[in-house]
Order: C-alpha cells, then structure tokens, then sequence
C-alpha cells in the first residue's frame, strides 16, 4: 500500500487510467486494424467497481475532500453499471456510424471520472470541478457525430444553457463561501448551524442559486427546456448514458450538498424543492403525452422521473428521513438500468441514415423482432412503475418515505402522474403489439454483444423488483454513514 | 393439512407452465395444438390444486381462521413478508378460479389463431396473479398481485380483442390503475400508522387489522381503498371502462374478467377495506348502498336496450354486481354470505352466458341481436343451455342466482328495508333484460338465411357448457357446500366491524 491517502481516490482512478489507456491504444491503432477498445474501458470499470467494494465500510478519504463513505460507493457501483451497459451498447453505434472509436470511448470514461468524483466530493469547488469535467465530455458526446446537424445544434444548446447553469452554480458557491467562509460541505454545515444564518438573505441566495445549477443538471422544472432537443439530438447511447449517469451524479452531489452541507436549512429550502419536484412530476408527464418521438417521450419521462427523485430528497427529512435516503438510492440504481436498457432497445433500431426513433417506427415491432419488443415491453413497464419490475419497489419506496415524512400531497401527484406515464408508455406498447407493421425496413442486424447487454439489463430489472431485499438493505447501510 | 405448499403450487404452477411454453419455438403457428393442450393441461392441474385446497379444508370449528398458510421474509427491512394462507371466502374465489380459466382457455380454443404461445402465457399469468390476489395475506404482496393483473389482460384485450380494442384496452389499464395508485399510497400510509404505534412497520393484514386508527384518517384510507375496489367491481358511476373491457375483450378474457376479475373488487372491500377501517366503512356504507341501487336498475335498464349481446351481458353484471356492494353494506353475517355467494353465482353464470355468445360470435362474427332469430331452431341443445343459464343469471330459485340476491335482501331487511325494496326492481328488470334478449335471439322463425345450417355444439363445447350448467343447478340446489366454509371467514369479518366501537368524539358524526 503506498499511502492510504489515496484510497478514496482509486475508484475514479481506475477510471481515468483506462480512459488513458484507450487514448493511447486508438493512437497505437493500425488503420482498420479491429480493436476492442471497448473491451478496455470495460477493464477499468470492473476494477472501479471492485475497488467500490473493497474501500466499503472503510470510510477512506483522501487530500480532505474526496470521501469514499458507503453512499459514494453505492453511486460509484451504479455508475460503474451505467458505464459497463452504455459501452456495451455503444460498440454497434460506433461501428454503424462510423464513430472515432478511441477518443468516443475515452470521452465516455473520463466523463465518468467527473460523475464519480461529483459523487464522492465533499467540498463545493471539487463538485464544480467535477460537475464541469462531467459536463464539457457530455457536450462533446452529444455532438459525436459532426456531420449530423441535429446533433451539432444538441450539443450547442447543451453547452451554452450548460455553461449558464454552471456559472449560477458557481455564483451559488461564491455566496455561501462569502457568508461562511468555506468551501467545504462540513464546515459550511457547522457554520450555518453555529449562528443560526438561515435567514439570512445572502445565505438564501447561494441556496437558491444552487438549486438552480443542481435542478438544470437534473433536468427538473423549469430547468428542464434543454432535455428534450438534447436528448433527441444525440445518438441514443449517449442519451442512455446522459439520462442515466449525469442524472445519479447530479442527484449524489445534489443529496450530499443538501442533506449535509446545507442540512441545517433544510426548513428553508424542503418547500421549494417540494414545489419544483410536484411541477416536474407533473409537467414531464403530461407534456410527455403529446410527444411523438420516443425519444422525445422518454426525456419528458426522465425529466418525470427527476421529479420522482427530488420527492425522494424532499422525503429525507422528517420521520421518512433514513427511509427517504435510501430510497434515492435505490431508485437511482432501478432507473438507470431500466432507462438504460430503453435507450438501448432505441440504439440498436437506428441507422446510419435514420434514427428510427418515431412512434410509427416501432409499428409492429412484436413481429420483426419479438425479442427486442419484449425486452422493451419490460423497460417500459418498470418505469410505468408495474410490479415484479424495478421501477415499481422504486416507486413504492420513494412514496413510503414521501408519506412517511407528511408529504402525503407529494405522493398523490406522484402516483396520478406515473398513471399519466403509463399512458405513454403504453403508446410504444399499442404500436409494438397491437399495430400492423409498416412498410417501412427496421434493422434486421442485431449484435449479440448488444443482446447480451440489454438481457442483462432485464436481469436488473426483474432482481430490483423481485428480490429487492439485498439492494435496499444495501442501499440503508449505504447512507447509514453519511447522515 | 397436508406438507405440499399447495398455495405456492397454485401460484406458480401456471407461472412456471407459462416459462415452459416460452421456449416452445412455435414458428407460423406449427406447435399450436401442443401449446393449446399444454396449456390446458396446467390449468386443469390448478384446478385441481385447488379442489385439493377445499378437500384438505379443515371445516370444523376449532380450525384456524386462516390454513395453508405459508409465510416467508421478503424484504425484512420493511416487514414484507411473502404470506399466503386462506379462508373460506378466499377458498371458494381460489376454486372459482381454477374452475373458469379451463374453460375460458376452451372457449378460445378455435377462435384465437394468431400468436397462440403469447395468448396461452398470458392466460396463465392471468390465473397465477388472480390466484395470488385471493390469497395473499400480506397488504403489500396483494397489491404486487392486483396491480399485476393489469398486464395480461391489457395484452389480452389489445392484441387479440375486436375492431376497438386499442381503446378499450387503454380505457382498462388507465382507469383501474388510477383507482389502484391511490390504496398504493393508502397502503404505505397504514404501514407508516403501525410503525407510529409499534415502532415496526408491517404489512400483515391480521397485524393491520388490531390497529386502532383514527376515525379522520381511516376515512381517507377507506376511501382510497375503496375506490380502487369500486372501480374494479365496477360500481356505478365507475363503470364506464367495463362495457368497453368486455365488448372488445375475446372470449376467454371476457369470462376471465367478468367470472373472476370483478370479484377482485369485492374480495377486497370484504378483506381489506371493511375490516381495516370499520369506523368509517360503517359510516360511508349507505352511500356505497346508495351507489349500489343505483348501478342494480341502472345497469339492468342499459342492458334492455342493448343491441349487442355482449354489451348486454356485461350491463347485467354492472346490475349483478351491485348486488355484491349491497350486500357488503349491509354488513350483517347474512348479507356479506349472499354477496360472497353472488360473487360465486356471477362468475359461474356470467362466464357461461360469455361463453355462449362467443360461441355464437365464433359462427357469425357478429354479436347483433338483430342478426339472430330463431336459433332455437337450428342449435336446439345450445338453446337450451343458454336457456338454463339465462335463468340462472336471472335468480331462478333452484338455480345458483337466486340464493345470492335472496339472502343479499334477507340481509338488507335487517339493515334498511329501502334499499332492499329498489334492488328488488332489479330482480324484475333481470327477468325483463333476459327473457327479451332469448326470446329474441332464439324464438320465433328463422329470419336471417345466414343463420340457417349452423352446427349445434360441437365436443369442445360441450365441455364448456356441461361443466357451467352442472355447476349452475349445483349450487342452487346444494348451496350449503358453498356457503358452510364460507360463513366462519364471514361471520369473523363481520363481527370485527360490528364489534368495534367508533372512538367517543366521532360518534356524533356518524349518527
């Protein structure tokens, strides 16, 4: 061991090496010489994960502000999962559209490396330098494909709104070090409840403002506008990646800046975040109704399901305050494989020309390919939130902790709005099974590799919501040490 | 009681025939008859599972109130407990259950073509997760159960139904889970009342039932609860999604649906809503009586001047059915005894009638009164059958109907003779709505020629209508075999609710 100083940081370095490694394996490249260079990310993934586990309970941190307590290293783990399903998936996006292979793949990991630093930082610059990190390979992701003007347009709104959001972030961080003269998440904490500054205003406008970098990266109302072009805009992997592993990032960073750090307010800032989850909820289902991309449809239902993850953090506190903590948890794992395997069924029906993302696209999907349109029957059904799925004890836990804590009001919109949802998931349903088939050519080529991974997808999806007991009683002990 | 887990067989008996068929490769349709006899053969074993479940059915009075029960920790940090056990009442829904999905599968044996496999899984999913609705003791398991069922069913209706099944399939999902969301959260907040008062959470139904609540908040839940169980039975005015369901619904699930899925919704109020909260399911019950006269001669008024059969049978459950809801506001040991029965009756009866007129669908592909006529002439013994059913449906005495509705009003005078007096119209109307529909399908000349040479039952519908008529005359002549294992689990029930006593400040509100 060289010095236990580092070990909160081998996770995120683990990462970073094999996003090195595969910058330097593109380079080494012969031209049309076939690399599995995916194959190396997945390398460091899996040593990221097992790092996760090896530092668990061992409350390891590193340089002061980098923890790696049991909450981060459940993040990390839902990352690592994100990562290892986006790469799978991505391998025949790559090679369909002609992708450039080594730097994609080492975009993909670093951006991870920001995701799971936002995670494990426990001091407001770190959060920003690795919600920037995060952020600018996202931007680039979205435009991967530069000769698609749709896609260039995507990542420019990105980036411009992007850099918006994290300039108010930073303005937040200049405030509240200004009043409690730090950065870091404890200090800033002990400050606030030392003298007792929750009204103070230029507190509450730091607060404010943080909320506002925090809900654009989360996509929660009315910091939602980007998603949707975004989403559409980008190559359905990416979008998988982006609505998934931005999301479980921003939300980490998000409960540990505000169920720690700012915890001593929480009486000032519960009411908003209140309002803006039951505005998300609502408007992401409702407007998701009209939408006739799939795309489309499933941003609106992933700013939905923001919505569903800020009531989980309105629940932490109050008598559902553990039952809410871990709860966030537990929905950041179930949505992401769920939504992940979502995009993945939209990835691999697209070509090089088409994104074959509309609704009439999916016409009669059940007899081209029942496999595909079962597996996506699944991925829809859990985020409508239907039983034996994952989405569904996801649901039912973040409403256990909403009414646990007296937000019985959350939890009624919440639960009408997945009603709303079904609504539109079941569109894609009606056109799979119940609409002939168009003329129109679907895709026969489906790689194994990409089948692999949407199966194993499935597996989460059905382990989440029929054995749920070993994750949940993870995800408890996950935030036992934090809070 | 015997060592076999027969709850757990029941459940997973079709669970686990449905994974064997999905990997029977069944390309353009070449492995149909193996899939079709497969899948029978799962069913008739549930069924007989089921019959093994009333014959190892300890009767007497010192049994416990609830056998077979099977208890194991399914997610221990909340008190989730995958629990199963059964009473009477459970019991007779388990049988009615194993009974009906044979000859649901039956009925569709030559009419659904297309995609058979996908058809024969859900089937089976269908009865695995009814099953377990009946008989999952644990609040949270029965709701994973309820909101299951959903699934199957929309495939059901959307895939294999009528001209208008996408709406009708969507209306279904949409208006039943938007009454079920609500006892979702109804559920989480009991489990939120028995930590408060325990320090524990729990979703043992027998461990709720102790809890004492407070009157303001067991409105609320009753509420929710019921409203999910109203729309599910569906009572007037939540009715508007059944006519739909089961115009466009193909034949087995009709009789799935009308035969065992809307008992689900008095099941519940039975299990669930009344014994939880039975401050406030004494305080609400007349309006829920109310709602109920109201569907019973509404109902049997819209199913007069039907001009599909299938629309008319299904108004005659809404009318049916309402019974079921009168009878349950009564809450005497009587009334809840006739509406457990009329469940019974219904699903017998009403499955038979959707049997037969998808037998008459399957040789004329229409269901317009209109187009028939004188049948009596050219398929004398389905006439016939469909004749003992109608008065079956109708209440004859001798027949299975007749004891529901009869001890529903017995019950009723005990309570309030005025809504007994209103339900009675229904009786009437039923006779009307019934005999109008036979006389005009079956009697008189042959007017249309397309109905001229159509062949009577066939041996596979024979063993549809023998085992529903059987049963039908069955239990109206022995009703006692029913109504015996059922009257411990009823009379419990009611005695919880009758027994307790409203807390002091809001016995003004009641009265």
């Amino acid at each position: 061991m060289i010095s236990s100083q580092f070990d909160a940081v081998i996770p995120i370095l683990c990462v970073a090496l094999a996003g090195l490694v595969v910058l330097l394996a593109e380079a080494f490249r012969g031209r049309d010489e076939k690399m599995p260079i995916g194959g190396l990310g997945i390398i460091g993934l899996v040593g990221a994960g097992a790092a996760s586990v090896l530092l668990w309970n061992r409350q390891a941190e590193s340089f002061g502000v980098v923890t790696a307590d049991n909450f981060a290293l459940f993040v990390n783990l839902v990352l690592v999962a994100v990562g290892i399903l986006t790469v799978i998936f991505s391998s025949q996006t790559v090679e369909r559209d002609g992708l450039p292979a080594g730097e994609y793949y080492a975009i993909l990991l670093f951006t991870i490396v920001g995701m799971m630093l936002m995670a494990q930082a426990n001091d407001l610059l770190l959060i920003f330098l690795a919600l920037e990190t995060m952020s600018i390979g996202v931007y680039v992701l979205t435009g991967i494909r530069r000769n698609q003007p749709a896609g260039t347009e995507a990542a420019f709104k990105y980036f411009l709104l992007g850099a918006f959001a994290s300039a108010f972030f930073l303005y937040g961080i200049a405030f509240l070090y200004g009043v409690t003269r730090s950065t870091h998440l404890d200090a800033i904490s002990s400050a606030i409840a030392a003298q007792s500054m929750s009204g103070n205003p230029m507190i509450l406008l730091g607060v404010g403002l943080l909320i506002v970098g925090f809900a654009f990266k989360v996509a929660a109302v009315p910091f939602h506008m980007w998603s949707p072009d975004v989403y559409e805009g980008a190559p359905a992997v990416v979008t998988g990646f982006m609505s998934t592993g931005v999301k479980a990032a921003a939300v980490a960073a998000f409960v540990r800046v505000f169920l720690k750090g700012l915890d001593p307010m929480v009486a000032d800032w519960a009411p908003v975040l209140a309002l803006i989850a039951a505005a998300t909820m609502i408007l992401g289902t409702v407007v998701g109704v009209a939408q006739t991309s799939l795309k489309r449809m499933l941003a609106y239902s992933s700013i939905a399901h923001a919505g569903y993850m800020l009531t989980a953090i309105v629940a932490a506190n109050g008598d559902g305050a553990d039952t809410g903590k871990a709860a966030i948890l537990f929905y950041l794992a179930a949505y992401s494989v769920t939504n992940l395997g979502a995009f993945g069924v939209i990835a691999l029906l697209g070509t090089r020309e088409r994104a074959n993302d509309d609704l009439r696209d999916y016409a009669g999907l059940w007899h081209t390919h029942p496999a595909l349109a079962t597996l996506m029957t699944f991925f829809l059904l859990s985020l409508g939130g239907f039983p034996p799925t994952a989405g569904f004890i996801a649901k039912w836990y973040v409403f256990g902790a909403a009414v646990g804590s007296g937000y019985y009001g959350l939890a009624i919109i919440g639960v009408l709005s997945s009603v709303v949802s079904v609504f539109f998931y079941l569109r894609i349903v009606v056109m799979m099974y119940m609409t002939d088939r168009d003329a129109r050519p679907v895709p026969a080529q489906i790689s194994r590799m990409a089948m692999a991974g949407l199966v194993l997808s499935l597996i989460g999806v059905l382990y989440l919501g029929v054995l749920p007991s070993a994750v949940i009683d993870f995800a408890q002990a996950s935030i036992s040490t934090i809070f | 009681m015997t060592g076999l887990p027969l709850l757990s067989l029941a459940i997973t008996l079709p669970i686990i025939g449905a994974v064997l068929l999905m990997f029977v490769s069944n390309r353009d349709g070449a492995k149909d008859g193996l899939i079709r006899n497969l899948t029978l053969a799962v069913s008739l074993v549930t069924f007989a599972v089921t019959l093994a479940l009333w014959a190892g059915f300890d009767l007497t009075a010192a049994a416990p109130a609830f056998q077979f029960v099977e208890r194991h920790a399914w997610i221990p940090s909340f008190g989730i407990d995958y629990y199963v056990g059964i009473d009477g009442l459970s019991l007779m829904l388990l049988v009615l259950t194993g009974f009906l999905t044979p000859i649901a599968l039956l009925s569709g044996w030559d009419s659904v073509e297309k995609h058979v496999k996908e058809y024969s899984i859900l089937m089976l999913l269908l009865e695995a997760s009814l099953v377990g609705v009946f008989c999952a003791l644990d609040v949270f398991l029965f709701y994973v159960f309820w909101d299951f069922v959903l699934i199957p069913m929309y495939f059901l209706i959307g895939i294999w139904g009528y001209d208008q099944r996408i709406y009708a399939a969507v209306k279904f999902i949409l208006y039943t889970m938007a009454g079920s969301v609500l006892m979702l959260v109804a559920i989480i907040g009991l489990s939120w009342v028995h930590q408060g008062a325990t320090g524990e959470y729990s979703f043992d139904l027998l461990e709720l039932y102790e809890l004492q609540i407070p009157a303001a908040t067991q409105y609320w839940f009753f509420l929710a609860f019921t409203i999910a169980f109203i729309i599910k039975v569906p009572l007037f005015p939540f009715h508007t999604w059944l006519p739909d369901a089961h115009v466009q619904a193909p034949t087995g699930g009709s009789v799935i649906l009308a035969g065992v899925m809307l008992k689900m919704g008095g099941y519940g109020l039975i299990r669930l809503a009344y014994p939880l909260f039975p401050d406030a399911a004494l305080y609400f019950s007349p309006l829920l009586a109310t709602l109920a006269v109201i569907a019973i001669v509404y109902g049997a008024l819209v199913a007069m001047v039907q001009p599909d059969l299938k629309k008319l049978v299904a108004y005659s459950s809404v009318s049916h059915m309402g019974f079921v809801v009168l009878g349950i506001a009564t809450m005497t040991t009587i009334g809840v005894q006739g509406a457990s029965y009329q469940m019974l009756a219904h699903g017998v009866s009403t499955g038979g009638l959707f049997c037969m007129v998808g037998m008459l669908s399957d040789r004329r592909h229409t269901r317009l009164i209109s187009e028939f006529g004188g049948l009596k002439t050219v398929m004398p013994r389905l006439a016939a059958a469909m004749l003992l059913i109608t008065l079956s449906s109708i209440g004859l005495p001798g027949m299975n109907g007749f004891i529901g509705e009869f001890l529903i009003m017995l019950g009723g005078f005990d309570w309030d003779a005025r809504f007994v007096v209103i339900a009675a119209l229904g009786v009437i109307l039923s006779a009307v709505y019934m005999l109008w529909m036979f006389q005009r399908v079956f009697h008189g000349t042959v007017t249309n020629d397309h109905n001229q040479g159509l062949p009577d039952l066939s041996f596979r519908e024979w063993a549809i209508v023998g085992p529903i008529v059987a049963a039908a005359i069955l239990m109206g002549v022995y009703p006692n075999a029913f109504l015996k294992p059922m009257e411990p689990a009823v009379q419990r029930i009611v005695e919880r609710v009758q027994a307790h006593q409203p807390p002091a400040e809001t016995t003004a509100e009641v009265r």
